[in-house]
C-alpha cells in the first residue's frame, strides 16, 4: 500500500464546512476521481484517511493535511489534478506528496493564524493584544455539545502582533497559537481580546471576526511554523512547489 | 434588473449558528445561472430542515427539469432553523435561495413541496421572512405566485389562504406547463396583473386556484358545496400524470451536499404508483396506475448518478420495491456490475410477502448491508385483512428467518396504531408477532443476539382513501394501546428484551389528522399557531400540543370534529373537487368492504396481476399500468483504469 500526504486549503464560503463535511466531500470525491483506494478489512470496510487536526468549522485554512493508503501506486501531481477538479471549489488541492518515514500528526506543533477583525479599530485591536500578552493567563468560556468548558487562552499564544490590511486599513491579528489539549481556536483568542480589554463592537452589528490558519507544522527554534512535508519530500527528493 | 444576493450579510450571521454549511449552498452539481437571462424564475421551497430538504426527489428533479430549459432559472430555499431566523429578523436578512442567495420575494414563483402537513408553519415563516404577505389576497404583482405541491396538495384547502395555487401529481411536465403559460403571459406585458395569469392558470384545468371557488357550508358546519366563482373555471381540477418514466431519467445529476443530510445515497425511482391496495395509504391510492421504469433505464441512471455523485449506497425506490416485475434481475445485475467496488444496494420498502433468498444475496453482496425494515402494519390477522394489507404471520416469519440467516442481526417491523375497528387485542398481538421472529430468527441465525425493533405510529386518516370518512382514534386511547404493548413487550421474559420498542404519542397524529382532512377553515388555526411561534411543527423538540390546541380554540374550530366524527357517504368532503382520478363510490363501497364484518369482506387485489376492479383512476386519467418484464438485461461495465495510477 501506498501512502499519499495531501495538502489542501479551506477557501471562501466553504470556511462554513465542518471536519465531517470535508470528510464526506473527501470520500466521495475520491471515487469520483476512480482513485484506487485501500479498503480496511472487516464487516463494514472503510477506505484508508487519516485527518489530522483540522480547522474548526467558519475558520479557513491553507493548510489542512490528511493522509491516503492507495492499493495501486498513483502519480502524486496526476492525484492532485484528478483530486482538485473533483472536489467542490474552495476545498482546493494544494499540493499531493508521497509519504516518507515519520508521522504528519505528530509534526503538527503548532499553527500560524491571521484574524480579521473589522469590529475594531486599529488602535483598540492593539491596545487588547498588548494587555493579552501582558496577561499571565485569561480564562474564556466556551460552549460545547457537553456543556460550557473554561479555557486558558494566553498560555498556548506563542506570538501575536496587530497589522493593518494595505488595502483597507482593517486590524489583522497575525499570531502563532501552539496546539494544545483541548485546542485552542482562533475564536477562542477573539474572546480573549474582548475578555481583557473590555470590548464592544464599534459599529451596530453582529462581532465580526474571520480567522485562516496560514500554516501549521513543527515549532522552528526562531518561533515560526514550519512546513510538516519537507521531511517527505527530502525522502524522495522532491521539492516545495511554488507559493500559492 | 438584477437582483443581489444576500450572501454578504448572511456570512456575517453564520459564525453563530448550527450547522452554518447547511446555508451556504454550492452542492456538486447545484446550478447558478444568470438572473437576467431568464424568462420564467423558480424558487423551489421544501418547507423543511435542509438536512430533510436537499435530498428530497422531487424537488431535485423538478429543479434540473426547469434548469434545462434554456430561459428558466430554477433555486431551492429550505426552512432555516429558528437560530438563524432569529437573527435574520435582527439584521433584517430576507428568505432566500441556496444557490445564488437571492431573496425569494425577487422569484415568478415560489413551488412549495408539502410531503406532509406538518410543514404548513414552515411556509408561513419563509413568506414572512421573505417579506411576502401571508395571505394571497394580500399579495401585489410585485410578488411571487406561491404554489403548493406534493402529497399534502391533495387536500391544500386548510392552506387555501396561505397559497395561490395548488398542483396534483407528478411535477415533471406541470411544472413545464405553468412556466410556458407565465412565459407567454410575462410576454404579453403582463396584462391584467397576477389575477389574469392565475386566470390563465385555472383554464389549463390541471392548476388549482383556491380563490376562484367559493365554499358554502350547512347550518351544522358540513361543507354544502364548493363552486367556482367566475366563468373558466373548471368545476374539478385534476391531478398530473408522467406516463412514461424511461423518458424522464431525472435526477440526472444528483446534488450532493457537503453538509449531512437523512440520506447519504444515491436514489433511482425504480417505479412509481401502487396498487396493493392498502386502505390507510394515501400514496398508493394518489399515484395510480404503476408505471415501471425500465431495467435498463434503472442501470443507465444508477450508472450516471453514481459517477456524478461518488455515493456507495444506492437505493432503489418506490412505494413497494420488491413488487418490481424485473427487481431479481434488476438487484442481480447491479451486484454483477458493483463488486468490489463497495458499492451497497438498498430497497427503503420492501414488502414482506415479495422478500426472498435471492433478493437478500445480492442485496448483501457488495459493500454494506443496510438496514431491512418490513410493515405489517397490523398486529392480527383480522386487522391487516381490515386495512386490506394480506401479508400472514407465516409470509412474516419465513422472510425474517430469510433475512437472520443470511447475516442481517436486526429488523425492524413498522405497524400502526388506531385503526378502524381495532382492538386492544389487534395491537398487544404485536407483542407475540416479535416474540415469534425473534424465536424463528435464532433458530435460523442459531445466534442470540438478534434484534428486531417494533416502530408503531398513530394512524391518520388522508383524504382519496378508502379511510377518508373514518373517525381517527384520539390520541388518550392512542396512548393507552401504546401502553399495553409496551408492557405487553417487557412481560415477554423470553424474548422481550431483544425486542426494541418505538412509539410516539398520539398527540401530533390528532394535529396531522386535523390538517389532513380539514378545510378552509383550518386556515386561522394554522396562523394562530405561527403567531404564536410554531415552527418545525414535525420535530418533536419543536411539536407543541398545547399550542394548537389553544389555537384552535381561540379560533373557534372544533379539533375533534375534524379527527375523531366519522363521516357519513353523502357528506361533501372538502377536496371533492379535487380530482386524483379515483370514483368516490368505489372508495365508499372499499371501505364498506373494510368495515363488513372480518369474515364477509372481500380481498381487493393488486390490478397488476388480477382483473380491473374499476377504481376509476385509467379510464378518469386517461392512463394505464405500464410494467414489464421487458426481458432485458443489465450487460457488465467494462472497468476503466483508474486515470490517476502511476
Amino acid at each position: 500500500m501506498q501512502r499519499l500526504r495531501i495538502r489542501y486549503a479551506k477557501r471562501g464560503r466553504l470556511r462554513f464546512s465542518s471536519h465531517r463535511d470535508f470528510q464526506r466531500a473527501l470520500e466521495r470525491a475520491l471515487r469520483r476521481a476512480a482513485v484506487p483506494m485501500a479498503y480496511s478489512a472487516g464487516f463494514s470496510p472503510h477506505p484508508k484517511v487519516s485527518y489530522a487536526n483540522a480547522a474548526p468549522t467558519g475558520t479557513a485554512s491553507e493548510a489542512e493535511y490528511v493522509e491516503i493508503g492507495v492499493a495501486e501506486r498513483c502519480d502524486p501531481e496526476r492525484l492532485r489534478a484528478a483530486l482538485d477538479a473533483s472536489l467542490p471549489p474552495g476545498l482546493d488541492v494544494v499540493e499531493v506528496v508521497e509519504a516518507g518515514p515519520g508521522s504528519l500528526a505528530e509534526r503538527l506543533e503548532a499553527s500560524h493564524w491571521s484574524v480579521r477583525l473589522p469590529s475594531l479599530t486599529l488602535a483598540e485591536a492593539e491596545r487588547a493584544v498588548g494587555l493579552l500578552l501582558a496577561a499571565e493567563a485569561v480564562t474564556v468560556e466556551r460552549v460545547m455539545k457537553d456543556g460550557k468548558r473554561l479555557l486558558d487562552a494566553r498560555a498556548p499564544l506563542l506570538a501575536a502582533r496587530v497589522d493593518a490590511d494595505p488595502e483597507d486599513g482593517c486590524a489583522i491579528l497575525d499570531m502563532v497559537v501552539r496546539h494544545v489539549t483541548p485546542a485552542v481556536r482562533p475564536d477562542d483568542v477573539v474572546t480573549a481580546l474582548r475578555v481583557v480589554a473590555d470590548l464592544v463592537p464599534a459599529a451596530p452589528g453582529p462581532w465580526i471576526w474571520a480567522a485562516t490558519r496560514l500554516a501549521q507544522g513543527p515549532l522552528q527554534p526562531d518561533g515560526t511554523v514550519g512546513d510538516p512535508l519537507d521531511p517527505d519530500r527530502a525522502a524522495v527528493g522532491a521539492t516545495a512547489p511554488g507559493p500559492v | 434588473m438584477p437582483v443581489e444576493s444576500v450572501f454578504s450579510r448572511l456570512e456575517l450571521l453564520l459564525p453563530q449558528v448550527q450547522k452554518p454549511i447547511q446555508y451556504v449552498g454550492g452542492e456538486l452539481n447545484a446550478t447558478v445561472k444568470d438572473w437576467d437571462s431568464a424568462a420564467v424564475r423558480w424558487a423551489l421551497m421544501y418547507p423543511d430542515a435542509y438536512e430533510v430538504g436537499l435530498p428530497n426527489q422531487g424537488v431535485m428533479i423538478l429543479y434540473e427539469v426547469l434548469n434545462e430549459q434554456v430561459d428558466v432559472l430554477a433555486e431551492r430555499t429550505y426552512a432555516v432553523w429558528p437560530d438563524l431566523e432569529k437573527l435574520m429578523r435582527e439584521y433584517d436578512v430576507p428568505q432566500f435561495t441556496v444557490d445564488a442567495h437571492r431573496p425569494i420575494k425577487a422569484f415568478d414563483v415560489l413551488g412549495v413541496s408539502f410531503s406532509t402537513e406538518l410543514g404548513y408553519t414552515n411556509l408561513l415563516t419563509a413568506l414572512d421572512l421573505g417579506g411576502i404577505p401571508l395571505h394571497a389576497a394580500g399579495r401585489t404583482d410585485d410578488d411571487p405566485i406561491v404554489i403548493a405541491g406534493g402529497h399534502a396538495a391533495f387536500n391544500p384547502e386548510p392552506i387555501a389562504d396561505f397559497v395561490d395555487a395548488a398542483i396534483l401529481g407528478d411535477g415533471e411536465q406541470a411544472v413545464l406547463q405553468v412556466t410556458a403559460v407565465i412565459r407567454q403571459w410575462k410576454a404579453d406585458g403582463s396584462p391584467g396583473g397576477r389575477d389574469e395569469l392565475l386566470m390563465r392558470l385555472a383554464k389549463t384545468g390541471g392548476v388549482y386556484v383556491p380563490r376562484f371557488y367559493d365554499v358554502d357550508y350547512l347550518p351544522d358546519g358540513r361543507i354544502q358545496r364548493v363552486v367556482p366563482n367566475r366563468p373558466g373555471v373548471p368545476w374539478r381540477v385534476s391531478k398530473h400524470t408522467v406516463m412514461d418514466l424511461d423518458e424522464w431519467p431525472y435526477p440526472k445529476q444528483p446534488l450532493v451536499p457537503l453538509a449531512e443530510t437523512v440520506h447519504e445515497r444515491m436514489s433511482v425511482e425504480i417505479f412509481r404508483g401502487c396498487t396493493r391496495g392498502c386502505r390507510f395509504c394515501q400514496a398508493g391510492m394518489i399515484t395510480r396506475p404503476v408505471r415501471e421504469r425500465s431495467i435498463t433505464g434503472i442501470g443507465e441512471m444508477v450508472k450516471a448518478g453514481l459517477e456524478a455523485s461518488g455515493y456507495e449506497e444506492v437505493g432503489l425506490l418506490s412505494l413497494s420495491s420488491a413488487d418490481h416485475s424485473e427487481i431479481g434481475e434488476i438487484a442481480k445485475g447491479l451486484a454483477d456490475r458493483y463488486e468490489g467496488t463497495q458499492t451497497s444496494l438498498s430497497l427503503p420498502s420492501t414488502r414482506v410477502d415479495a422478500f426472498n433468498v435471492t433478493l437478500a444475496k445480492e442485496l448483501s453482496r457488495n459493500g454494506r448491508r443496510s438496514g431491512l425494515t418490513f410493515a405489517p402494519e397490523g398486529g392480527s390477522e383480522r386487522i391487516r385483512k381490515v386495512i386490506n394489507k394480506m401479508v400472514t404471520e407465516d409470509d412474516l416469519i419465513r422472510t425474517v428467518s430469510t433475512a437472520y440467516a443470511n447475516g442481517w442481526r436486526q429488523v425492524k417491523l413498522y405497524f400502526m396504531c388506531g385503526l378502524p375497528t381495532e382492538t386492544d387485542e389487534d395491537v398487544v398481538q404485536i407483542a407475540t408477532l416479535a416474540s415469534r421472529v425473534i424465536e424463528a430468527g435464532r433458530a435460523a441465525s442459531g445466534k442470540g443476539d438478534i434484534r428486531c425493533t417494533v416502530s408503531i405510529g398513530g394512524f391518520v386518516p388522508k383524504p382519496h382513501t378508502p379511510f377518508q370518512w373514518a373517525s381517527q382514534l384520539d390520541h388518550e386511547a392512542t396512548d393507552a394501546r401504546l401502553h399495553k404493548l409496551k408492557d405487553a413487550i417487557r412481560a415477554d421474559r423470553k424474548y422481550g428484551k431483544a425486542i426494541g420498542l418505538r412509539y410516539h404519542d398520539g398527540k401530533p397524529g390528532i394535529v396531522e389528522g386535523l390538517l389532513s382532512r380539514g378545510d378552509r377553515r383550518v386556515g386561522a388555526v394554522i396562523r394562530k399557531v405561527w403567531e404564536g411561534g410554531g415552527r418545525f411543527d414535525g420535530w418533536s423538540e419543536h411539536f407543541s400540543f398545547e399550542r394548537w390546541m389553544d389555537a384552535a380554540s381561540d379560533v373557534g374550530v372544533d379539533v375533534d370534529w375534524y379527527t375523531t366524527r366519522e363521516r357519513d357517504q353523502h357528506e361533501v368532503l372538502p377536496w371533492d373537487h379535487l380530482d386524483s382520478g379515483l370514483d368516490k363510490e368505489w372508495l365508499w363501497e372499499d371501505w364498506q368492504e373494510s368495515i363488513a364484518s372480518s369474515d364477509d369482506g372481500a380481498e381487493v387485489e393488486d390490478c397488476r396481476w388480477t382483473p380491473c376492479y374499476d377504481c376509476g383512476v385509467c379510464p378518469g386519467m386517461d392512463t394505464s399500468i405500464q410494467i414489464g418484464p421487458t426481458g432485458r438485461t443489465l450487460l457488465p461495465l467494462s472497468p476503466a483504469a483508474s486515470p490517476v495510477r502511476a
